[in-house]
């Protein structure tokens, strides 16, 4: 075996890739709850590629058959019900894990320097995977996936002069229709998972790189030990992948529960309206995104200029790419921040009130407190840079204080 | 030429030629791959549709695929073609006399139609493209103003008047489209220009 190894080492660097990235990646000692999340991202995308091929498998990409086949698959074939609920619940976990697992950077400041490319690798693989659930949620061709795609794809009819033609061209006809159906498919299995899982491998590297934050915020780094490694890292396995393991397990439990026993969880991962077949001459009375993207449709209806609406959602989510740049602040961590710890805390509440209103009906009130709400999520990012530079920091220590 | 003498001009006036020449092919076989999403030809053959007048009552709207499109003819009556007309109306539209919109030059005009007893209308919200419902009756709790009968769309609460003319107030930026038609006889109309 030793033989082998030394065989394969001297023409493939495997015993090398598996200490950097593994055995010697040194760690800091102090992760908490938070940090199950990315290990958790990269045990959901596993399942959703596997999850998707199978799918794949019965699946049939035509306006005519599609509504039928998702039906065949939860009715005739062997254990497609499971596998469908595990591809569809595992979309909406994916987004759960994505949002905490960005919270948890903006709570510590893993964005700050020198980590400015993680973050913004990691925004690139929020935005793909927005269009890969988007485009997923549109393959069933149920009511909410046909109305859903026509009003994503009008988004691009705001766009001066060049819209109109833009939203015919990605659609392939006049209308939503069979074209566009199948050109969401070949996105949805072939080109955004590429894309998706070369990204990822990027923000590891990128990650590996530079070195894990740590809830303190301080650099481990910069206090070593007799032979040189970090004093307060700890070797990444065996310490956290049985940590992470540990987190797999309870999150598989949880992922478990829905699957079997609530798997549209009342309306909010799997919409009733999408039992319905698509209706191109009959809109749904009341078009919602699926939760996640609850947010971001508040901001595009709290304002009444369409051009307008559409920038500040795409700004939304913009902004965050400049999180690194926006917060000036000498310490990283909220923990000695008080005051960008009451910020972050509203910015929070104010991203989940609009996951509400996003769902809700746009009556006059609720388009008020979207807009109310949708004002306080960019002061959040106007009043950065400004409040990061004036508080003064409390005294961050040099050490890990060891609570986790 | 003697082999240690290296000119570095020349070597990148040869790598930026390259790249350009490169780049102007990558340009070339982008072509075929960005024309093959746009509407193929049989979708581009769904051009007409001929609707019969005749058997619409007046008041009455049927709906009927075009293109793919959902688009409207409704017969209007008379009290709805004077609704039209009214000032109190023309003050609350964002665009009145259809400048900023979609018709053929026949249908810039305040009924947007050839004959302001037949309406024909694509019935896909300016906005972001839902289907608005067909509200010609006068009064509703929908609409935060005055309804004199139109168009209002549940999604993200657009409102356009019998025309199609959009209301102060809508997200939607510009009255509903009208498509090009002709009259094949008094009862016939054809939409959409026929193909070669």
């Amino acid at each position: 075996m030793n033989r082998f190894i030394a065989w394969v080492d001297a023409r493939f660097p495997l015993t090398r890739m598996l200490r950097e990235h593994l055995t010697e990646y040194y760690a800091p000692k102090n992760f908490n709850f938070f940090y199950f999340f990315g290990a958790l991202a990269l045990l959901v995308l596993v399942v959703q590629i596997l999850t998707g091929i199978w799918l794949t498998m019965h699946y049939k990409p035509d306006a005519e058959l599609a509504f039928g086949s998702v039906e065949h698959i939860m009715r005739n074939v062997n254990y497609g019900w499971l596998i469908r609920y595990m591809h569809a619940t595992g979309a909406s976990a994916f987004f759960i894990i994505v949002y905490l697992h960005m919270f948890r950077g903006l709570m510590y400041g893993s964005h700050r320097p020198p980590r400015e490319l993680v973050w913004i690798v990691g925004m690139l693989i929020f935005l793909v995977l927005m269009g890969e659930a988007f485009m997923g949620y549109v393959l069933p061709w149920g009511q909410m996936s046909y109305w859903g795609a026509q009003v994503i794809i009008n988004l691009f009819t705001a766009i001066p002069w060049i819209g109109p033609d833009l939203a015919e061209w990605i659609r392939g006809g006049f209308a939503i229709s069979d074209p566009t159906l199948n050109r969401l498919f070949a996105f949805h299995v072939v080109a955004l998972p590429i894309v998706l899982i070369l990204l990822v491998g990027v923000h590891l590297v990128a990650l590996h790189e530079v070195g894990s934050n740590n809830p303190d915020g301080i650099e481990i780094k910069e206090t070593k030990d007799a032979q040189g490694r970090p004093a307060d890292g700890i070797p990444f396995h065996p310490y956290y992948t049985v940590k992470d393991l540990f987190g797999a397990v309870v999150f598989l439990f949880v992922a478990a529960v829905i699957i079997f026993y609530f798997p549209t969880v009342n309306g909010l991962f799997l919409e009733p309206e999408n039992f319905e077949p698509a209706d191109p001459l009959n809109t749904p009375e009341h078009i919602k995104p699926v939760w996640y993207f609850g947010t971001f449709y508040a901001i595009l209806r709290a304002v009444p200029h369409k051009l307008t609406g559409v920038v500040l959602m795409g700004l939304s989510i913009l902004l965050l790419f400049l999180l690194p740049w926006l917060d000036r602040s000498p310490a990283r961590s909220w923990r000695y921040r008080p005051i960008y710890k009451q910020m972050l805390l509203i910015f929070a509440v104010s991203f989940l009130v609009l996951m509400y209103l996003g769902s809700q009906p746009p009556t006059a009130t609720y388009t008020l407190l979207a807009q109310v709400f949708t004002v306080i999520y960019f002061a959040f990012f106007i009043a950065l840079p400004f409040v990061s530079r004036w508080e003064r920091p409390r005294p961050v220590p040099d050490r890990i204080t060891g609570k986790g | 030429m003697s082999a240690d003498t290296v000119d570095p001009s020349r070597r990148r006036f040869l790598n930026w030629t390259a790249g350009v020449v490169g780049a102007i092919g990558v340009g070339y076989a982008a072509v075929p791959f960005i024309r093959s999403m746009a509407p193929s030809a049989s979708v581009e053959a769904q051009a007409t549709e001929t609707v019969d007048l005749s058997k619409i009552e007046p008041g009455q709207r049927i709906t009927i695929q075009w293109q793919g499109k959902p688009v409207w003819v409704i017969r209007r009556t008379e009290r709805m073609v004077e609704s039209l007309d009214s000032e109190e109306l023309v003050a609350q539209l964002k665009d009145p006399d259809s400048g900023a919109s979609e018709q053929p030059d026949f249908a810039e005009n305040a009924y947007r139609s050839r004959d302001p007893g037949v309406l024909v209308m694509v019935a896909i919200c300016t906005h972001l493209g839902c289907i608005p419902s067909y509200r010609p009756e006068p009064g509703g709790e929908f609409w935060s103003g005055a309804w004199e009968g139109g168009f209002f769309c549940p999604c993200h609460g657009s409102g356009f008047d019998l025309a199609g003319r959009v209301l102060d107030g809508s997200p939607a930026p510009r009255n509903l489209a009208v498509p090009y038609y002709e009259y094949l006889s008094d009862s016939r109309i054809r939409i959409g220009k026929p193909r070669g």
